[in-house]
């Protein structure tokens, strides 16, 4: 047994039992950050922020909302929106922070491509985040269930339809995953489960893995500079902060991060309080009924892209494009053949392939929005087919980069 | 050495018992996840066929998905290619369009235009003729038939009589 | 170092804004007709000219034209000859009481209503009378006088019990034009009144009873049961509403709902009334987020002064 002697202050105490000092050192005030960043580096707060919004939103929401096909609607819309006092304020941030999440991930995303942050030895940062990605889809998902209103109803009808797989018509796949010949009772219980206790736990888990992949490589910088850590770290300590390339965590690092949270925090609330159509759909607003498909069928917009990527072919292909699309972003940094881990920029060919990814996106989220006829039709799937000819192009475009 | 290796093998032995014991649950999670027993024993609706006026639709409900019942008009029928001949539901002399009304793309529920005699699923722009044939991708298929049964005036749904069999034989429907 | 902050922030913004563009204000004008208000001006409707004579009106009310034969007055101490439940067994749907018409109603729309009702409520695709398809609501086709000026006499009767056009609550508003035919749950509303709380389950279910038999006739009546409107507030939005109910036909060609002809002051108390129904928060959401708002600011700019602090010794 350790060896205890008597406390002299609460710290004291607590620093013999749990080391309260040494865990404050690793995970603060010496976890050493690039001091040559800009506010793209803060998203990962943002996005912890937005989670922690998500989460203690849910709570509340959860203690009024009723998981039955007949009740549900009616909990939500009645009992949290009328009766239970705030319960509007919840379901408006729970709403809105689960729409502007995507946002973030998706700006801290192209961050990453940006910057080169997946490669030499960030790998596993980029698989985990792209891990969270499929998680928080999968939880947004089911979360889009759970008010049972028209659009709840409808799309989950299409994308467990997707588990078909077109011409493998695995009808009885489809069937288990309900647990009944359409989405009805059973459909909804289960992705309640999964809504506010699976995925949770998922994500939990995954942003714990997520932190860890950083710890070894550390952060990257805004010049794709490789840092020596230990040796700034120690000018630093010895006083030299202005010219010690790295900073603290805390203060240095979280007070940067805590500036953008702040004007982020404007604009959230801006869109919790008064702007909030895009994130809570009107179509939703009616209950739901499996004998009356909306006029039109979209998901919320941050699955618009890949969704148009499925659209635009026969079954089969549309398929194998989409489950294309969903993996290919997680094999990003072995497509990409160069060594050069520096900013877009400075990589040539690279920089448009970025930039032309980026418009693809736009374009494919826009179009997979709008009625798929006449010219939407058209743009649609030669976006689609950009998309794809993209990522197949990667290799090749990135083997040829010279050093920089 | 020799304790090594037998610790060794314990320890795979005991990995292996481990590995049947999970496999095993996974077997009892994928049944809890099963549709119940209620669920596909509410699976059967009859539907009386004399009571359908020509020429309109009329949406009923089976297994929670719409179906749709079109009676033929007399043009129809006499228009009909061989291949729209070959989905024809003959109950007595009236003939049927009767097909689940589910876009075969999708599953979203196509709306029926009565002044063109045609469908339009919203969902993804796919069309359907008046007898069930897509003349619009994305949808893959003509409009599937669900398992019927001819009895007299009446149709049994749920449940495949020899007319469904041989539909379903000659890949008419799924 | 050249500080890159604004010009990375101006491209996070562009990108965002503009596929919010694309998939909100710009989808959606692809996806929806626009329909433009026309202030409930009914512009297709004959001018008011005449000054109508409230006396003569009352009698031709009560009298020749017979309106009290199916209308109730309950103001006036005429009192409906059947029930609810009765009357859409008969009509299809149960006729408004005239007590407060004149303040809800648009007064050439009751004009025109009273001369030709499927003209006034735009439903003569349905009650086309050349093919025997009569509406419900009989005709006036005057009592032997100028019928002009019987009309308006009947008008200024209608008008003249009302409460002033101010007085109209939302309540009465959404009762007398929406709530025969459209359900609110959320605020208890059914087509046949308000349903009051009952000590005894069987009085409960009896009226549960009464409502679904009044849903029959409506049902046959219009072809489908008119939806509850409860949420339709967040579904449609005011526009959407406001249009469609000062022309169904303009959004939903060939729909059994009538044009309902209530006056701009009378629309908005229906809005009113179904915002308290579907959106019953918007006042505190409002008042809450200025706050919240000021909040924030307060934050980021204090979030923004401790930054400068903590970073005065790093650069």
């Amino acid at each position: 047994m350790a060896h205890f002697t008597k406390a002299t202050s609460v710290k004291d105490w607590l620093n013999q039992r749990l080391a309260i000092e040494k865990v404050e050192k690793v995970m603060a005030s010496e976890y050493w950050i690039p001091k040559n960043i800009n506010f793209l580096w803060a998203m990962g707060m943002v996005l912890a922020i937005t989670f922690a919004l998500l989460l203690v939103s849910g709570i509340f929401l959860l203690m009024y909302y009723q998981p039955d096909v007949k009740d549900a609607f009616y909990s939500v819309n009645y009992t949290i929106m009328r009766d239970v006092d705030f319960g509007w304020l919840w379901r408006h941030v729970h709403g809105v922070a689960a729409s502007v999440v995507f946002l973030i991930i998706y700006i801290h995303m192209f961050t990453g491509i940006y910057y080169g942050s997946y490669k030499k030895g960030r790998e596993m940062i980029w698989v985990s985040g792209m891990l969270l990605f499929v998680t928080f889809s999968a939880e947004a998902f089911s979360g889009y269930m759970l008010p049972w209103g028209q659009m709840s109803y409808w799309a989950g009808m299409v994308i467990t339809n997707i588990f078909s797989l077109g011409g493998l018509h695995l009808d009885g796949l489809v069937e288990w995953i309900r647990g009944d010949y359409v989405p009805a009772q059973a459909f909804l219980t289960r992705f309640f489960m999964l809504h506010v206790l699976l995925l949770p736990l998922a994500i939990m888990g995954l942003i714990g893995l997520h932190f860890a992949a950083l710890r070894i490589p550390h952060v990257n910088n805004q010049d794709g500079e490789e840092i020596d850590f230990n040796a700034e770290s120690k000018k630093y300590l010895a006083g030299d902060k202005a010219g010690s390339k790295v900073i603290r965590f805390a203060n240095d690092f979280m007070s940067k991060d805590l500036m953008v949270v702040g004007v982020f925090l404007i604009f959230f609330f801006y869109l919790v309080f008064f702007n909030y159509g895009f994130a809570l759909d009107p179509v939703n607003f009616d209950p739901a009924d499996g004998l009356k498909t909306p006029a039109h069928i979209y998901p919320e917009w941050y699955f618009l892209w890949s969704y148009e990527i499925l659209r635009p072919f026969s079954v089969n292909i549309g398929l194998i494009a989409f489950g294309f699309a969903q993996v290919i972003f997680v094999l990003l940094p072995w497509l990409d053949r160069s060594p050069n881990a520096v900013p877009a920029s400075r990589r040539g060919a690279f920089s448009i392939w970025f930039w032309v990814l980026l418009i693809d996106m736009i374009v494919l989220t826009a179009m997979g929005k709008l009625p798929p006829e006449g010219m939407f039709s058209t743009i649609g799937l030669v976006a689609a087919i950009l998309f794809i000819a993209l990522w197949i192009a990667l290799p090749f475009i990135t083997k040829n980069e010279k050093k920089v | 050495m020799h304790n090594s290796s037998r610790r060794g093998f314990m320890g795979k032995a005991f990995g292996a018992v481990a590995g049947v014991g999970a496999v095993g649950s996974l077997v009892a999670m994928k049944k809890t996840w099963d549709p119940l027993p209620s669920v596909k024993a509410a699976g059967f609706t009859t539907l009386d066929m004399s009571i359908y006026k020509e020429g309109e639709l009329v949406t009923e409900k089976w297994r929670g998905k719409p179906i749709f019942v079109l009676k033929k008009t007399a043009e129809m029928v006499a228009s009909q290619t061989e291949s729209q001949k070959a989905r024809d539901i003959v109950v007595g002399d009236s003939h049927f369009m009767l097909a689940i009304g589910l876009c075969t793309h999708l599953g979203c529920i196509p709306g029926y235009n009565a002044a063109e005699k045609s469908f339009l699923c919203a969902c993804h722009g796919g069309m359907f003729n008046w007898a069930g044939e897509v003349t619009k991708v994305p949808p893959p298929r003509a409009f599937d038939i669900p398992p019927f049964k001819i009895e007299g005036n009446k149709i049994i749904l749920g449940e495949a009589g020899p007319e469904y069999k041989a539909m379903k034989d000659s890949g008419i429907t799924l | 170092m050249k500080n890159k902050e604004p010009l990375i922030l101006v491209v996070v913004v562009a990108f965002t804004l503009l596929t919010y563009w694309l998939v909100e204000p710009y989808a959606h004008s692809v996806m929806h007709k626009h329909v433009e208000s026309q202030n409930f001006a009914y512009a297709d409707l004959a001018p008011f000219t005449k000054t109508g004579d409230a006396v003569n009106g009352k009698a031709l009310v009560t009298g020749a034209a017979a309106c009290t034969g199916c209308h109730s007055i309950t103001k006036d101490g005429i009192p409906a000859s059947v029930d609810a439940v009765s009357a859409a067994q008969t009509y299809g749907v149960n006729p408004p009481d005239l007590s407060n018409a004149g303040a809800i109603y648009d007064a050439k729309f009751l004009a025109d209503l009273i001369k030709n009702p499927a003209h006034a409520l735009k439903v003569e695709h349905k009650f086309d009378a050349s093919k025997g398809q009569a509406h419900p609501m009989v005709a006036f086709y005057g009592a032997g006088g100028d019928i002009e000026q019987e009309v308006a006499d009947m008008v200024a009767y209608i008008q003249k019990i009302a409460v002033k056009p101010s007085e109209v609550t939302p309540k009465m508003a959404y009762e007398n034009a929406c709530g025969r035919c459209h359900a609110v749950s959320y605020e208890k509303w059914t087509q046949i009144g308000e349903k009051p709380s009952f000590k005894f389950e069987k009085d409960s279910l009896a009226f549960d009873i009464k409502v679904l038999e009044y849903q029959d006739s409506l049902t046959k009546y219009m072809g489908k049961l008119p939806p509850d409107l409860s949420m339709y507030i967040r579904s449609r939005g005011e526009h959407y509403i406001s249009t469609f109910m000062e022309n169904p036909q303009a959004h939903l060609e060939g729909t059994a709902m009538p044009r309902v002809g209530v006056t701009a002051d009378a629309a908005h108390k229906v809005i009113e009334y179904l915002e308290d129904a579907g959106d019953t928060k918007r006042h505190e959401r409002e008042s809450v987020g200025k706050m919240v708002l000021i909040y924030s600011v307060i934050f980021a700019i204090l979030a923004l002064l401790w930054k400068k602090q903590v970073w005065r010794d790093l650069h």
